[in-house]
Formats: structure tokens, sequence, C-alpha cells
């Protein structure tokens, strides 16, 4: 089984001019495993997405490193010299789709040439990938909009091409940048039920960030709470209000539960300590 | 005028379906035979008030059509009473004799000078081998503006390295006029066609590749970073997803180029040309055959804006997501 691991990483971005070296993550360290839908929670600047970034490998960590199964991540190429973890050096890679909270999309391409757009650069045959982007555009529920141009779609319909298009490419891992905060209530809603069932069923490695503490604790199996300056994981708690969901199917009931409430205090305190501190 | 609401008893009329449950704008309105101040109106009265209610509820508006963006709207119709406004204008002044033929001759005569020189030719060439001449000028340049200047421009966007090399050479003759380099170019390459292709060429590429190279740099990263996540190569994120989002831009930096080609083109064909437009203006303006300097520009004017049409016809076929994502 793979494994994400993240050891000891720190990102220092160099002064601005006149400032002094922002430290972005400070001696982060985490596992995610196979099966873990990890939810990553905290104030702003507190290096939710400089995390993500890692992960996906755009950036590379001032220190420590990160390793997905047999593979360092690194956000650069070079030759790793004189470590013996990982033979291989990999930057950003199809074994990690990401999902942006402004969809990423190519409006030159239709719903469906988007979907398969990873596919066909990896030199699938048309008939396959037609079919497995047929296959997850039926899953988000946009089976009937195939040829619809992206900018003929509303803000929830792109992002739930933006999930598909990250599923056809079937990725080891999901990193979510979070995907559904420009989307209304009624939308999110939907799309989080979307993605448990998507997680459930693909035991996906899932890495989600969220300002939205109702998504988090509906959706995680392990939360991260973050503080800023320096950017550091304060927090780790374990969960199953997903399970309750999933069996549930109710949101509101979970939501109003006396342990969810509970938690939700509970991960607010710490918040609102962090901003009144900032 | 109570135009947009139904009285009452214009609802009790309406049939009694789910789709007649809601006001419809198709109904009649409701007639009015008092005016303001209680006295009957005559029947022609009452029907000028009735066709004024029906202007008033006109067609749908959508949003921002009036409280939006000042000027937003057709202007077509007001662009084509301009154009003939201006074209009376000069009719007036010039058949009344206010302004003399060789300053301005009528458009009569100009357009009579235009079959003239269509059927025997100005200057040793008849207007169709002038056109050709400047025709193949221009368009040879653009096909070679484009050829090189895009991928150029691509690069440039693309590569630390290559933006190193050429940016400080095109920055550097980019505004300069091309009429401070046409002795070098004909001093280099002759007074044949190579040097006119090549000073159209020269004041062409510069937009061209900074148009392309602003492409590249409009494309988002979320869409390139995306790219890498699906497994792209670099050289696939290049061609698959920058050449897209560059087009766009691209085709603005074209246009712009065509624009610079023809005033280009008159400079190019003050040396030794035989034929061309440019030329047959010059040399009608040294002999002060003004109708034939006027039939001149208005046919570079003519096709210039065709053109210009035609590309942007292209545009709304090749990017029509432009400026809506």
């Amino acid at each position: 089984m793979n494994k994400l691991k993240i050891h000891d990483v720190s990102v220092v971005y160099p002064a601005a001019q006149g400032g002094d070296p922002v430290t972005a993550l400070n001696e982060v360290n985490l596992t995610i495993e196979q099966g873990d839908l990890v939810v990553a929670l905290g104030a702003s600047g507190c290096g939710k997405t400089t995390l993500l970034n890692l992960i996906a490998g755009f950036i590379r960590p001032t220190d420590g490193y990160l390793t997905l199964g047999d593979s360092r991540i690194e956000g650069y190429p070079r030759v790793a010299v004189g470590l013996d973890i990982g033979d291989e050096v990999t930057g950003p890679g199809a074994d990690r789709g990401v999902v942006f909270q402004k969809h990423a999309l190519l409006p030159w391409l239709n719903v469906i040439e988007n979907t398969e757009f990873g596919l066909k650069l990896q030199g699938v045959d048309k008939q396959e990938r037609r079919e497995r982007a047929a296959k997850f555009l039926k899953l988000v529920g946009l089976e009937d909009f195939h040829q619809h141009k992206i900018y003929q779609l509303s803000g929830g319909m792109q992002q739930r091409v933006g999930i598909a298009r990250a599923l056809t490419n079937d990725p080891q891992m999901l990193l979510l940048d979070e995907p559904l905060g420009a989307l209304d209530a009624l939308t999110r809603e939907s799309l989080q039920e979307l993605l448990l069932d998507v997680w459930r069923e693909t035991h996906k490695m899932m890495f989600f960030i969220t300002h939205d503490v109702d998504e988090a604790l509906l959706l995680a199996t392990r939360l991260i709470v973050m503080s800023p300056r320096p950017g550091r994981i304060t927090h780790e708690f374990e969960l199953n209000f997903n399970q309750q969901f999933l069996e549930t199917r109710n949101a509101r009931q979970v939501k109003s539960s006396p342990e969810f409430i509970a938690m939700r205090e509970k991960i607010l305190a710490i918040i609102h300590g962090d901003e009144i501190a900032a | 005028m109570t135009s947009n609401s139904l009285p009452m008893d214009a609802l009790s009329e309406m049939p009694e379906s789910a789709e007649a449950t809601k006001p419809s704008i198709k109904k009649p309105a409701p007639a009015v035979t008092t005016s303001s101040n209680g006295r009957e109106l005559t029947p022609f009265a009452q029907m000028i008030v009735r066709q004024l209610n029906k202007l008033q509820k006109g067609s749908p508006v959508a949003s921002g059509e009036y409280y939006g963006q000042p000027g937003a709207g057709d202007s077509r119709i007001i662009a084509l009473f301009s154009t003939l406004f201006f074209i009376g204008l000069w009719a007036l002044v010039t058949e009344t004799g206010m302004v003399r033929p060789l300053f301005l001759p009528s458009p009569v005569d100009v357009v009579a000078r235009m079959v003239d020189i269509t059927l025997d030719g100005f200057s040793g060439a008849t207007l169709g081998q002038h056109l050709a001449a400047s025709l193949g000028r221009i368009f040879g340049s653009f096909a070679l503006a484009c050829l090189i200047g895009i991928p150029l421009g691509v690069a440039i966007g693309c590569s630390r390295v290559m933006r190193g090399i050429f940016d400080p050479l095109i920055e550097f003759y980019r505004p300069l006029p091309p009429l401070a380099y046409l002795p070098l170019v004909i001093i280099w390459m002759g007074i044949d066609e190579s040097s006119k292709i090549m000073l159209i060429f020269l004041a062409m590429l510069a937009p061209v590749v900074l148009s392309a190279r602003a492409g590249v740099s409009s494309v988002k990263i979320e869409q390139i970073q995306v790219a890498y996540s699906m497994g792209a190569s670099r050289w696939q994120v290049v061609t698959q997803v920058i050449l897209h989002g560059a087009l766009p831009d691209i085709l603005t930096g074209m246009r712009i180029a065509i624009g610079f080609g023809w005033t280009t083109l008159v400079a190019a064909e003050m040396v030794a040309a035989e034929r061309g437009i440019g030329f047959m203006v010059l040399n009608a303006s040294e002999f002060l055959v003004t109708d034939v300097v006027i039939a001149g520009i208005v046919i570079i004017g003519v096709i210039a804006y065709l053109f210009d049409m035609l590309m942007r016809y292209m545009e709304t076929k090749l990017v029509p997501w432009k400026g809506q994502i």
C-alpha cells in the first residue's frame, strides 16, 4: 500500500523587499494512508495551500522531504544527492489529481474533452478514454452534458466536471483546494455527498482544504487544524461523522447531534484563538 | 400611464388554465378612455395612447442594457447613417464648388476615376495590377510575420533563455519608425521586392511577437498546474494548454500587425517601385492628380476594413470563449 509521508517539512519564502523571510510551514509531519480523508482547517495564512502545493509537487520544501510510495516529491527537478529515501524524484504527476476552488477547465474543449484530457495526454486511445470519461461524468450527474461548452455551465456543474476530470485520470490521491468554497449552500451539500460516495467507493487518499468547519467535520476521517505564523499543524482529530452520514444520508441529523456540536465548538475555539492572537 | 400592471377586470377575463394565472405581457393593454382630468378621449386619441403604451412595453430588457456599462448595444445603423452623412457632406461641398477639385474632387469624380484606372491604368499599370502588387507584399509579409512571430513570441513567453536573447532586440527595434531603418534595409537588401517585404515584415513582427508573448502569460497558472497533475510533459503543456490559451491574444496581435502593414506599405513603395497602391498614390500626388490620391486612400481603407472584419469573424469562430471565462 502506498502512503504519503511528510517528514519535517518547512517552507520559507524569501524576504520581500524590506521585509523578513516568511515561514509558511514549520517542521510539519503528516502521514496519509490509503482510505484517509484528511481535511485541513485553519485561519488564513496558516499554510494549508502551501501544504497542498507541496504534495502536488508544485513547490519544493526548504527543509525536510515528502515521499509517496517509493518516490520523493520535489517541486523542481533535481537529483537527490546523498539521500537514501526513494529511488525516484518526481514533480507533479498523474498519481495526484488536483481540484482547485476556481475550476481550471480548458474553455476551448467541451465537457467530455475536458474530462478525458488527462488520458489524452497519456496517449490512451480515443474510444477507451471516451468510455472512462463518460463513466465519471455519469457519476457526477453530467451524462447529458457531454457536448456542452464549459462557459455554458453553472459554477456547480463546472466544479463537477473538475472532479470528474480528476477521477477519470484514476490518481492514487486527490488534492482538493477549497473545491466547494465558491458554491451555494445547496450545491455544496450535494457535492459533499458526491465526494463522500467517491471516497467510499474508490478508497483513494484525499487531502481536502476548507474554511468551513461544518464541512470539515462532516467529511474528514482525520481533521488537522493548522495555525499561522509560522504555519504548523497544532491539533489532529480522528472523526467518524462521515460514516454516520453515509449510513443515515441525513446531513442535518448528523450536524445537530450533540457530539458534532461539541466538536464544532472545540474547533471554532481553537481557530478563533488563533485569529485573536494574530 | 400604468402600462405594466394589469387591472383586476383584465385578470378576471383570463381563461382558467394554470398558465393564465400569471400576468402575461402579451395581454392587450387596458383601454384608456378618459384623460387624466376625466375628459372623454376621441377614438383617435385612444389609439395614440394604445400605441404609446405598446412602445413603452417594448421588448424584454437584458440586465445591464441601460443601467450597465455605458455605450452597450448595437451601433450599426448609426454607423451606416454616419457614413452616408459624411459622404453626403463631401458631395455637397464639392458639387457646389465650395472646395476646388484640386484640393478635394467630388465623390462622383473619384468613382469615375476609379473606373478609369481600373480599365486604362495609371502610371503604367491598371488598378488591378497595383492592387495585386500591394496585396502580395502585405500578405506575403503577414504570412512571414505570423510564421516567425507566433512561435518566437510563444518561445519568449515560455523560456527564460529565449526571453533573455530576444527581448532586448525586439524592445530596441519596436519603437523605431520604419522610415528610419528603410535606408538600411535598402542598403542591405537592394531596391527590389525583398527589401519591401522585409520592411513590412519588420513592422508586423513586433506586434505579433509581443501579443503571442502576452498571450502566454495570460494563461491561468491553475490550468497549467492541473495539466501537470494529469501527467502532462512540459512540451504537452505548451502545445495543449498554452498555445490554445494564448490564441485570443495572438489573433488580436495579428489584427494590429495588418494595420501596421498598411501604414508601412506607402513607405516601402516610395523607393523603386513600379507598381503598388502606395506607389500609385505617391505618383499621383507628384502630379497633383488628387482624385487618384483619394481613390487610392479609399481603396486601402476599404480593403483594410474588410480584412479586419474577416479577422473579427474568425475570432468569433476560433475563440468563442474569449472573455467568457
